[in-house]
């Protein structure tokens, strides 16, 4: 399959608005025919030698095209899909329109990053899954492109500068402290601070805005849209302190005992890399994600002559893992040089975590699938260096207990791929540094905080939410428990007398 | 924030800097370390011991020796420049207990991290033995400092131009041969040195902590880079650590760890220096 080159994709849009105009009004059978609008991208060979966003953003017409695909349901399926329940259908219409700024106003009511969640969402799997655009096609991938609509309108808002700052209620005198400037945290912060408390977000890092950037690399998210957030925060008067680690730095509690802040956020993500526990594992060349990629991305090891920090420089890689994390290791090998970089996962395409765009990305850029495979140890040589990989084959027996069909080994069938680099990424487990560190905070047995429906956690006035509660997960559902959160500190910093200033 | 109060040139690449960190210095206990990084855009982060911490002054001090492009560059720095990033404290404390005898061993570098611990062992009442070792004499550093807080104070150089002309290990040995045994040992230094010093007290049983100084990126548990073999198990000198039971510690995989960049290093290391030539070149040719 060809690439389209962006060209071609605006031509055939500005085609497609011509046609329609023909027509007196738009049926539902008119809208169901117009062709779903791709998202141009660059060239893989190209891209294959770059760091910049592969994913190019639509053209106007093609917001449009795509916009006008949307059949306005009364009953709103999409909605039900979206965690932060954004009003879908009526932000799609304003595009439809033309109105950017009310489409904007529209997402702003629900998402505060629609910039990064039209980027890094699993469409597939909320807005776009119950879709009745993809039901009435018979293919989820050709329900309205949601996630790319979204990301349009952001990136005018941003792109114009017409970024407008929150109205923020009169200063209460009230302090919320923010443990994790990343998802959940800027939410929390932002939703907080609009109610007039004051709020200090501390980040372990030298830089704010955690898994997005440390981990999703540039040419997915582009570094600028998490500064622009971030920015945003501290223009509405939000504190950010970081190279601050809360059970280092500073105990939990101390941070209401010593320092006088009246609730605390926690929301400092699953950080805990998991590795597979086999033979050779802490061989030279074998590496979490989390480390290849803070390497390559927040230490811009990717930029060989001006970087401190090394990175590892591989001929033919391994990638142990499905999901986003995995392909985004896959896809920064490449791109820092190796020759071949091979994709392992022990189950089938359709069990991959992944989302599908980033499989197809990573696919064009000749990362080498092996599906139904599984590493089993690692082998190194006297310098203690990698040198291959023995991996055995799988195929797919009965349904287990998440429902999907459990891989079976296939006995005998074991093989030697020749790697010099693993990189393991099949997930992350909570850090134990807060836990350790905070008496009283309850979690479960894999060390995730628990919180209630509100996100409190066994602590007063400290409450949780994204991936050190959840486990690791999405932005998109970071956000969505930063929001209830934030909701939740509110009513009860409303319901205390007023704080001194 | 993070200026340098003080600078101080303890031997030929060795630099003790003293650096205004109230918070750090507030909370900080023997055995832990900051991550310290020069410059937030291409800085490399790494991982230095707290040789010492003043709670008036909101001060913490920090031992180095210049090995690599970062730790040149921190060498450079003046007193009034500040560090860009620091973050701490990380890592377990040292459990200090009152054991009996405890013989503390430096080697090298590994006195700054080693004094803190010493000074712990004996506020709780243990008798003290310190042994430390460098190569010669100009090497050795705190010997003032160690000699305030040891019973008993040992020093050993590669060649003799001080002290005992022999290894840490040969004064740790008879120690150990000596009844009642010493009770407790931590040895930091080189990762070799502290090997040797396990494979010496393990025949007598007695317990032997190390300090390890691994490769970094955050410190905080999240890259993993710093893991260990400790007894067949995988640890993170991060968070698990950075002192572990040194009869465990699988140190020819940590060492080989260690050296996983050093091809890239020496390049970088090559360049500075070309760097530095360079810049001293016009510094020359100005008038």
């Amino acid at each position: 399959m060809s690439h389209p080159t962006p060209e071609q994709l605006a031509a055939a849009a500005n085609k497609c608005l011509k046609d329609l105009e023909q027509l007196p009004a738009l049926k539902v059978k008119d809208r169901l025919a117009i062709p779903m609008q791709e998202m141009p991208s660059q060239d893989p060979q190209v891209r294959r030698h770059n760091l910049m966003e592969v994913a190019l953003g639509y053209t106007p017409a093609q917001a449009k095209a795509e916009a006008l695909r949307c059949l306005q349901c009364k009953n709103k399926p999409c909605v039900a899909g979206c965690p932060v329940a954004i009003d879908i259908p009526a932000f799609i219409q304003a595009i439809a329109d033309g109105d950017y700024q009310k489409s904007v106003d529209i997402l702003k009511q629900s998402s505060l990053l629609p910039a990064v969640c039209g980027r890094v969402c699993p469409q597939e799997e909320q807005c776009q899954k119950p879709c009745t655009v993809g039901k009435a096609l018979k293919d989820v991938n050709q329900a309205v492109s949601v996630g790319r609509l979204e990301r349009f309108v952001a990136d005018w808002e941003r792109e114009q500068g017409k970024v407008k700052l929150p109205v923020i209620k009169p200063e209460t005198g009230k302090k919320v402290a923010i443990i994790g400037c990343g998802p959940a945290g800027i939410t929390v912060a932002a939703d907080v601070r609009r109610e007039g408390h004051a709020v200090t977000i501390f980040e372990a890092f030298h830089k704010p805005g955690g898994v997005m950037v440390y981990g999703i690399p540039e040419f997915r998210l582009p570094k600028v849209i998490v500064q622009k957030e971030v920015e945003t925060l501290e223009q509405m008067g939000c504190k950010i302190q970081t190279n601050f680690v809360v059970g280092r730095t500073r105990k939990l509690l101390d941070l209401m005992a010593k320092d006088g802040f009246d609730a605390i956020f926690v929301g400092v993500g699953a950080g805990l890399p998991k590795f597979m526990n086999i033979p050779g594992e802490n061989l030279v060349g074998v590496f979490s994600a989390n480390e290849y990629l803070t390497r390559a991305n927040l230490m811009r090891a990717y930029d060989f002559a001006r970087a401190d920090t090394p990175i590892f420089r591989s001929n033919k890689v391994a990638v142990l893992g499905g999901g986003n994390v995995a392909m985004d290791a896959a896809r920064m090998a490449v791109r820092l040089g190796a020759k071949e970089v091979h994709l392992v996962y022990r189950r089938s395409r359709v069990e991959m975590p992944a989302r599908i765009e980033e499989v197809g990305h990573a696919e064009e850029e000749g990362v080498i699938f092996h599906l139904l495979e599984n590493a089993k140890r690692i082998i190194g040589n006297e310098q203690g260096l990698v040198t291959g990989m023995e991996c055995i084959r799988y195929e797919l027996g009965e349904p287990d207990a998440s429902g999907r069909r459990r891989p079976v080994e296939l006995k005998g069938s074991e093989f030697i791929m020749d790697v010099d680099t693993v990189i393991c990424a099949i997930g992350n487990e909570s850090n134990p540094l807060l836990r350790q560190t905070t008496p009283g905070l309850d979690h479960n047995k894999w060390g995730n905080i628990i919180a209630d429906a509100s996100q409190l956690t066994s602590l007063p006035a400290v409450y949780a939410g994204g991936d050190i509660v959840l486990g690791a997960a999405t932005v998109i559902l970071a956000m969505g428990q930063g929001r209830i959160a934030a909701a939740a500190i509110n009513k009860a910093l409303a319901a205390q007398p007023a704080g001194q200033t | 924030m993070n200026t340098i109060l003080k600078k101080t040139q303890l031997s030929d690449d060795v630099f003790q800097l003293r650096v205004h960190a109230p918070l750090i210095a507030e909370e900080r206990k023997p055995g832990q370390f900051v991550i310290v990084q020069i410059d937030s855009n291409f800085g490399e982060r790494i991982p230095l011991t707290i040789a010492d911490a003043d709670l008036r002054e909101g001060s913490i001090t920090l031992i180095f020796q210049t090995v690599g492009k970062t730790t040149l560059k921190l060498a450079a720095l003046k007193e009034g420049d500040a560090i860009e990033n620091l973050l701490g404290p990380l890592g377990r404390p040292t459990h200090i207990e009152k054991l009996g005898t405890v013989v503390c061993i430096g080697g090298g570098i590994g006195v700054a991290p080693l004094h803190p611990i010493a000074q712990g062992y004996k506020q709780a009442g243990n008798k003290v033995i310190i042994i430390m070792g460098a190569r010669n004499q100009k090497l050795l550093i705190l010997e003032q400092e160690m000699r305030a807080i040891a019973d008993e104070l040992i020093i050993c150089t590669d060649d003799g131009s001080y002290g005992r002309k022999c290894l840490v290990t040969e004064p740790l040995k008879e120690l150990c041969l000596q009844e009642p045994k010493p009770n407790f040992v931590v040895a930091i230094g080189p990762p070799i040195m502290m090997k040797f010093c396990a494979e010496t007290t393990r025949p007598f049983a007695v317990p032997t902590f190390v300090s390890l100084n691994t490769i970094m990126v955050d410190g905080t548990g999240m890259c993993g880079g710093c893991r260990v073999t400790v007894g067949n198990e995988t640890k993170f000198v991060c968070v698990d650590g950075p002192e572990f039971d040194g009869h465990q510690v699988d140190f020819d995989n940590m060492m080989k760890r260690l050296r996983s960049y050093k091809t890239l290093e020496d390049k970088a290391r090559h360049t500075c220096n070309l760097e530095q030539a360079i810049a001293r070149k016009e510094n020359e040719s100005k008038p």
